[in-house]
């Protein structure tokens, strides 16, 4: 069983929901992102998302452009990130990392080289915001191979025929966009999660993680409540910004220990 | 040649192009496609483009013979189609009326565009106005600086300018930032993208919008001189003036296409934004084509006198005309841009646009080597008084 699907089966067996904290590599420095991997392994993240900076991060919001921008400065690559993966995985064989970004890093480094990288890391899952399904079969295939899963994104917008073919694709777990926009905003509307992940459950019989909007443990605990898996992302990354780098790690810590707690109520 | 028949229905051009986009555009962007299909077949719909365009935009724009100027090469003749004398002053508007048209067909009451110089921009808001649709351009904060006047053309016309300030803050970040307040407001709001780059449908859209152009110029030339010409010459940036010139012409292989690209300070310099003659095949802005990019798959600031021509990539067709070998793809550099530029302005009394005058270099380079009997078709895509700040601030003038 892959670490994504063994983490899932065991958050099932103790009725439990999964956190997923979203960290962009490089971010605030490159010197930073194992050991915050680590705090957030240990703060109670059941699966980690690590972000690819890339250039033009069309579907995020200021926040995560912003530590895009901070990574990049220091030169952050996608050889980079999958370096601090086999960092991580050195101590940490448990925790499943699903790389997050956008096509082109991808694209300049080559499906089948970036599949290999990816599974000599310790890449568990793979989740490009502007590959939907039908653009990346050849990069899934690679992964698939490889057993890596291709992760896929759904949204509000998306209808029962798009979750159907969505279905046909996905692998480990479906990464559900709360609300309509960017990541950070605040509008998120759980009468529409509500409604939307059963009709999502009748198609793909994967977990579901909630992601986009989520800024706090009651928010995180009434997402829960719908879903298997919160995905926290901006709010982590500006914990990040606005830390002195000396209490970076304590801080992050801190909030995902909060929110975790939360959950677990 | 065979029948050209691109894009596939997924809005592939060969390995090009394509639906490069987070899920939750992918219902916009489908709803987009099938209004459009009926719009395109809808007798009523291409009437009222066409009435538009007569009235509003002023078409057809004249072909003209640059007699003068092809005197002073002594080789082939060139004829100018003048887009320049359109409505706002360029090209733009050809899109601009189409995608507002195909906006009011879908109920959309809010119209939204991305703009580096500001020309797509005053065509969105020029067209927002007629129609009464609320308008917002997005436009980097380093533009916004670099292009007063355009910025207040367009709160003139009732548009609200927001200024980008991230990444580079220029025209590729003002297209990221128009697709984050899209996804945002799908519900109400049309992206009026004013390139053939995009995801599908827009690259095929764009172009057949703008590809009055050359359906145009086969009838003119025809009337003109008898024959069609031997090339036609295009400036390049995302493409649409250049796609609209040469989609009517790709079936007839005795002419050749020709793309100009900007070099810049030159194409060693890096210091360019010659994407198909110096880029890589990649993914943004929701396709797959070249751009001009690091070896990690970073998006590099292009750079060239000429606003319109600065962005990292490039409209996808032009990649597959590309490499396929139907069309050729070459570049200029500033200087040698600007060069033309005043030559056209002293010899035949029109003052071109900075991206135009990219092709009108390359027909001063090719018509002394060409035959009398020759003829060169350049698309004077715009017209030049938006870039007299620029140029007057090459000679050291200062207003």
């Amino acid at each position: 069983m892959s670490r994504i699907a063994a983490t899932f089966a065991a958050l099932a067996e103790r009725k439990r929901k999964g956190l997923i904290p979203f960290i962009t590599a490089g971010d605030p420095d490159p010197e930073l992102t194992v050991p915050l991997m680590h705090a957030l392994a240990g703060a109670g993240a059941d699966l980690i998302e690590l972000g690819v900076p890339f250039s033009d991060p069309m579907a995020d919001g200021p926040t995560i452009q912003r530590s895009s921008e901070r990574a990049l400065s220091h030169g952050t690559s996608l050889v980079h990130v999958l370096g601090f993966v086999s960092e991580f995985r050195k101590t940490n064989g448990r925790t499943p990392v699903v790389l997050m970004g956008y096509a082109n890093p991808i694209e300049a480094m080559g499906y089948e080289r970036f599949a290999e990288a990816a599974r000599v890391s310790g890449v568990d899952g793979v989740l490009v915001v502007d590959y939907p399904p039908e653009e990346s079969a050849q990069l899934s295939e690679f992964l698939e191979k490889r057993e890596i899963d291709a992760i896929f994104l759904l949204a509000p917008t998306s209808s029962a025929s798009r979750i159907e073919k969505v279905a046909r694709y996905a692998r480990g777990y479906v990464y559900y966009v709360s609300l309509r926009g960017v990541t950070g905003a605040a509008h998120l509307d759980l009468g529409e999660i509500a409604h939307k992940i059963p009709l999502i459950r009748t198609h793909i019989h994967l977990p579901i993680g909630v992601g986009f909007g989520i800024r706090d443990g009651q928010t995180a605990r009434d997402v829960a409540k719908f879903s298997d898996a919160v995905i926290i992302g901006s709010r982590l990354v500006q914990e990040i910004e606005e830390s002195p780098r000396s209490r970076v790690i304590d801080n992050v810590s801190a909030l995902v220990r909060d929110i975790r707690g939360a959950m677990d109520k | 040649m065979q029948m050209y028949d691109f894009p596939d229905r997924n809005g592939h051009f060969g390995p090009y192009g394509g639906v490069f986009v987070a899920e939750t555009l992918i219902d916009a962007l489908d709803e987009l496609r099938s209004a459009y299909e009926q719009c395109r077949n809808d007798l009523k719909f291409r009437t009222e483009f066409e009435y538009e365009l007569k009235h509003y935009v002023g078409r057809p724009s004249p072909i003209y013979h640059a007699k003068r100027w092809s005197e002073h090469f002594g080789g082939a003749q060139v004829y100018l189609k003048r887009e320049d004398l359109n409505h706002t002053g360029a090209h733009k508007i050809n899109n601009t009326v189409g995608q507002a048209l195909l906006a009011r067909r879908m109920g959309k009451p809010r119209v939204i565009a991305e703009t580096g110089a500001g020309q797509h921009g005053v065509a969105t808001a020029t067209v927002a106005a007629r129609y009464g649709m609320e308008c917002v351009v997005y436009m980097g904060s380093e533009d916004v600086k670099r292009q007063a006047q355009n910025v207040y053309r367009m709160k003139l016309l009732g548009a609200s300018v927001v200024p980008v300030e991230s990444g580079s803050k220029t025209l590729k970040d003002a297209l990221n930032e128009a697709m984050r307040d899209w996804v945002t407001h799908v519900s109400d709001t049309f992206y009026i993208i004013g390139t053939v780059a995009g995801p599908h449908p827009y690259p095929m859209m764009v172009r057949d919008f703008q590809s009055v152009i050359g359906i145009e110029a086969i009838q003119q030339m025809k009337e003109l001189a008898g024959r069609q010409p031997d090339a036609v010459l295009a400036c390049v940036g995302g493409g649409s003036n250049a796609m609209g010139l040469f989609y009517p012409y790709i079936e007839d292989t005795s002419v050749r296409l020709i793309g100009i690209e900007a070099a810049g300070f030159g194409l060693e310099s890096g210091k360019h934004a010659a994407t198909l003659c110096a880029g890589k095949p990649g993914v943004l802005h929701g396709n797959r084509t070249y751009l001009i990019q690091d070896d990690n798959g970073q998006i590099i600031e292009t750079h060239s006198i000429s606003a319109g021509l600065d962005y990292p990539g490039v409209g996808p067709e032009h990649a597959w005309l590309k490499d396929s070998g139907r069309a050729e793809y070459v570049a200029v550099t500033d200087d040698e841009a600007l060069a033309a530029f005043h030559h056209l302005c002293r010899m035949e009394g029109i003052i071109p646009a900075l991206e135009s005058s990219h092709a009108l270099a390359y027909a001063a380079k090719l018509a002394p080597r060409m035959k009398k009997e020759q003829i060169l078709l350049v698309n004077l895509s715009g017209r030049g008084d938006k870039d007299m700040h620029t140029v007057a601030e090459k000679s050291g003038i200062k207003f």
